[in-house]
């Protein structure tokens, strides 16, 4: 531990708002940065993305009481919202919106949690360390979308009763009471991409890794990708959209349906929603 | 022209030494020693009532707790969205109280209010038994609580640190600060009377008092740098009162979420814990004054000087809680209002009329001199205010959370588990239970202190009639003639 250490960094700690990721000393644009783009047009609601999530991050199930007094651990969820003025329940029309964490480029969680647990990493992702936690719940205070999903009960000892611990994904931990977890796009898989490619001496492609949500969608409503590459399928939804990453107004054509969920609050988030498209006509 | 010195005494005592009446100038200085240190001796049989009480509320808390940690925070009945909730609200009230301690005696020090002599003693105590009981609270809302270390600046071999952008390592901080000076602060005004407590114990007694004596002998050397340390110390300690409150605020205030994220939050925060501060300084002057028969000392005349600061900070805390709603309404911050809405119209509002009503009306009282110097209805009144205060930053943290930016997170049915009960009831237990040990280990009032008070009030009164009878003139310009 030496403080010189921390002296000599400290100037260029969260100086500027990261761009492509972390703003990284050495090499200031990082080649990756994960994204997504979501068209609720498509959606149906069907919940195989909560339900991949369950299945790949390990997430436990907590039961129907639990589940209504707040304690559901679901990273995606699926917000149901009736359309207005349009009549009581069957003629009614419903829009779905899965929200997961929106892996903030200037996220209010990380700049204050008092332990440094969540951190920007290089692509761009936010990342939550478990291990550091010590369960403040200050990052899902500041969080406006309310992604983050606390441990109030020691899960592990009651969710997956023998033989159900055998179906938990071994690519990542079972977290234990007093910590704050939260959707990491599968970073998992995506570490595991990414150390393929290299030793390959290649970047990850596109199409080649995605997190469990976007691979169970049947209807391919979830697109993801690397921004960075303009080629990427992601990038060119964006563009196409005129939604642009770095900026808290878009210049957009009204004609677009891309937009980012509260974006006058400046948190940057790198996930795209398409608004649903509705005949009113018919 | 009738000008006898006995009659030029009463004329300039009507003259002049109006705060004379804050303490009966006549006391003994051997029957303050008698007084004060039959307070570590007998009290009356209520102190053990309260002793116990507050044992077994404590022991409530800490069963509470050891539950907690073993099931996890989910016994606590906080949910998602509404991560915080009580123990918050709770740990903000208890540190804001610890404010007025110091303030009491730092800032009346330097200005020579000499009426808070009396007083100061047990002011500084509560404010460090409060602190302990807040820092046990940033624990007890913890996950996991025994890792929280990580959020100390403490050597180690990963070389990590916490993230200092965090509000949360500030508060750890300024709270240790706080907590360091101001007891350091309590025991070197202390020292003086541990050596009175050292020359009258026996037996195991007088060996802990000659310990914590240092040494004092009361020389003229020892109490001159004794002046200039307390002095230096009370110049240190006011302005981080000031800080440490404001830096809680930011805790809420450098957040995004609405209700929270409101400029006016550091004054508004300082304000409030002077107030509520002064509030509980009032309740324990009156417990202190019937439990150790303190009457002489802690009299009417300076009860009424507290209520009428506790009056003056409650229309501070007034203002700025208007300015706070005033703001948010003209702020144009569609969140925000929401917020304030649900606030005052939401599940939370009988709580939040309530906490306007005795926060900002019910001081009004004490406007008036009958109820200002009237015992039974000072401790009532200034419980009430407290709970005024406790009920605000209750109202703070968690309507807001139960009403935040995201209209699909809105979690208006949470309600406080009876662990959460528990465990605030525990701290009252824990607070009482110190604060009660204190007094009867230490003296609560400063017997050096309360001497040099009389010392200066005889030797004015003396002064003055001295000058009446060697100047006529004035003796008749003081209406002796009539």
């Amino acid at each position: 531990m030496s403080i010189t250490n921390l002296l000599n960094n400290w100037s260029f700690y969260r100086q500027k708002r990261p761009f492509r990721g972390q703003y990284d000393l050495n090499k200031q644009y990082s080649e990756y940065k994960w994204a997504m783009a979501l068209d609720l047009d498509i959606c149906t609601g069907c919940n195989a993305c909560t339900t991949a999530c369950y299945a790949e991050n390990n997430l436990p199930v907590v039961g129907k009481e639990r589940y209504q007094h707040g304690y559901a651990m679901h990273w995606i969820r699926i917000e149901r919202y009736w359309d207005e003025n349009m009549g009581e329940f069957p003629e009614s029309g419903t829009s779905f919106l899965p929200m997961m964490c929106q892996q903030c480029e200037e996220a209010p969680c990380e700049t204050v949690c008092p332990v440094g647990a969540t951190n920007h990493t290089n692509d761009g992702l936010n990342s939550q360390n478990y291990h550091r936690c010590i369960g403040s719940r200050y990052c899902s205070v500041n969080c406006p979308y309310k992604v983050r999903y606390f441990n109030f009960w020691n899960y592990p000892s009651t969710a997956w009763p023998s033989p159900l611990q055998d179906q938990l994904n071994p690519d990542l931990t079972v977290r234990t009471k007093g910590v704050m977890e939260k959707c990491t796009f599968c970073v998992q898989r995506l570490n595991e991409a990414k150390s393929r490619a290299r030793t390959e001496y290649r970047l990850v492609k596109d199409g080649e890794v995605v997190p469990a949500c976007v691979q169970a969608c049947p209807t391919n409503a979830i697109t993801f990708g690397n921004i960075v590459d303009p080629k990427s399928k992601v990038a060119k939804m964006w563009k196409n959209q005129q939604v642009d990453l770095y900026k808290d107004e878009q210049e957009k054509d009204s004609s677009m349906r891309g937009y980012r969920i509260l974006e006058d609050l400046r948190p940057f988030p790198s996930v795209m929603y398409m608004e649903r498209v509705r005949d009113m006509e018919a | 022209m009738v000008n006898t010195y006995e009659e030029t005494e009463v004329a300039v005592e009507k003259k002049f030494v109006k705060k004379e009446h804050d303490i009966n100038a006549d006391i003994e200085w051997a029957k303050i020693n008698k007084d004060i240190l039959r307070s570590l001796e007998r009290p009356r049989a209520i102190f053990w009532v309260i002793f116990v009480a507050s044992f077994a509320l404590f022991m409530v808390g800490v069963s509470c707790e050891v539950y907690q940690y073993q099931t996890g925070l989910g016994v606590a009945n906080l949910d998602n969205p509404h991560v915080w909730g009580l123990y918050v609200a709770t740990f903000i009230w208890w540190i804001g109280m610890g404010h007025s301690g110091t303030l009491l005696s730092a800032l009346l020090h330097i200005m020579h209010a000499d009426w808070r002599k009396p007083i100061y003693r047990y002011s500084e105590a509560m404010t460090t038994f409060t602190l302990l009981t807040a820092a046990m609270f940033v624990l007890v809302h913890l996950g996991r609580i025994w890792q929280f270390y990580y959020v100390v600046a403490y050597p180690n071999e990963r070389w990590t640190w916490p993230n200092f952008q965090s509000p949360l390592v500030w508060d750890a901080t300024a709270i240790g600060t706080y907590l360091t000076s101001s007891l350091i602060f309590l025991y070197i005004g202390m020292i003086p009377d541990l050596a009175i407590c050292r020359d009258n114990a026996i037996g195991f007694r007088k060996k802990i008092y000659l310990f914590l004596s240092l040494g004092w002998m009361g020389t003229d050397r020892q109490w001159a740098n004794f002046r200039v340390t307390y002095l230096t110390l009370a110049c240190f300690l006011m302005p981080l009162a000031v800080s440490v409150h404001s830096i809680v605020s930011t805790d809420f205030a450098a957040s995004q979420q609405p209700g929270y994220h409101i400029t006016s939050f550091p004054p508004y925060f300082v304000a409030g814990a002077i107030y509520s501060g002064l509030a509980v300084i009032i309740t324990l002057f009156i417990v202190l004054r019937y439990t150790f028969r303190f009457e002489e000392y802690m009299t009417i005349p300076i009860l009424e000087k507290l209520a009428k600061l506790t009056f003056a900070a409650a229309m501070v805390w007034t203002y700025l809680n208007l300015i706070e709603y005033a703001s948010t309404w003209y702020g144009n911050d569609m969140y925000a209002k929401q917020a304030l809405i649900y606030r005052a119209t939401g599940n939370f509002a009988p709580f939040w009329w309530m906490m306007n009503f005795l926060g900002s009306v019910l001081p009004f009282a004490l406007a008036f001199k009958k109820v200002r110097t009237n015992i039974p209805v000072m401790l009532v009144l200034s419980i009430l205010l407290n709970f005024g205060m406790w009920l605000e930053r209750w109202m703070i943290i968690s309507p807001t959370l139960a009403h935040g930016i995201y209209p699909w997170t809105w979690d208006h049915d949470q309600w406080p588990s009876f662990v959460q009960w528990g465990i605030v009831a525990g701290s009252f237990g824990w607070f009482n239970m110190l604060f009660m040990l204190y007094c009867k280990i230490f003296p609560s009032i400063s017997m050096y202190e309360v001497k040099e008070m009389l010392y200066e009030r005889r030797s004015f009164k003396t002064k003055k009639v001295a000058e009446e009878v060697s100047n006529p003139e004035l003796a008749v310009e003081g209406g002796l003639a009539s």
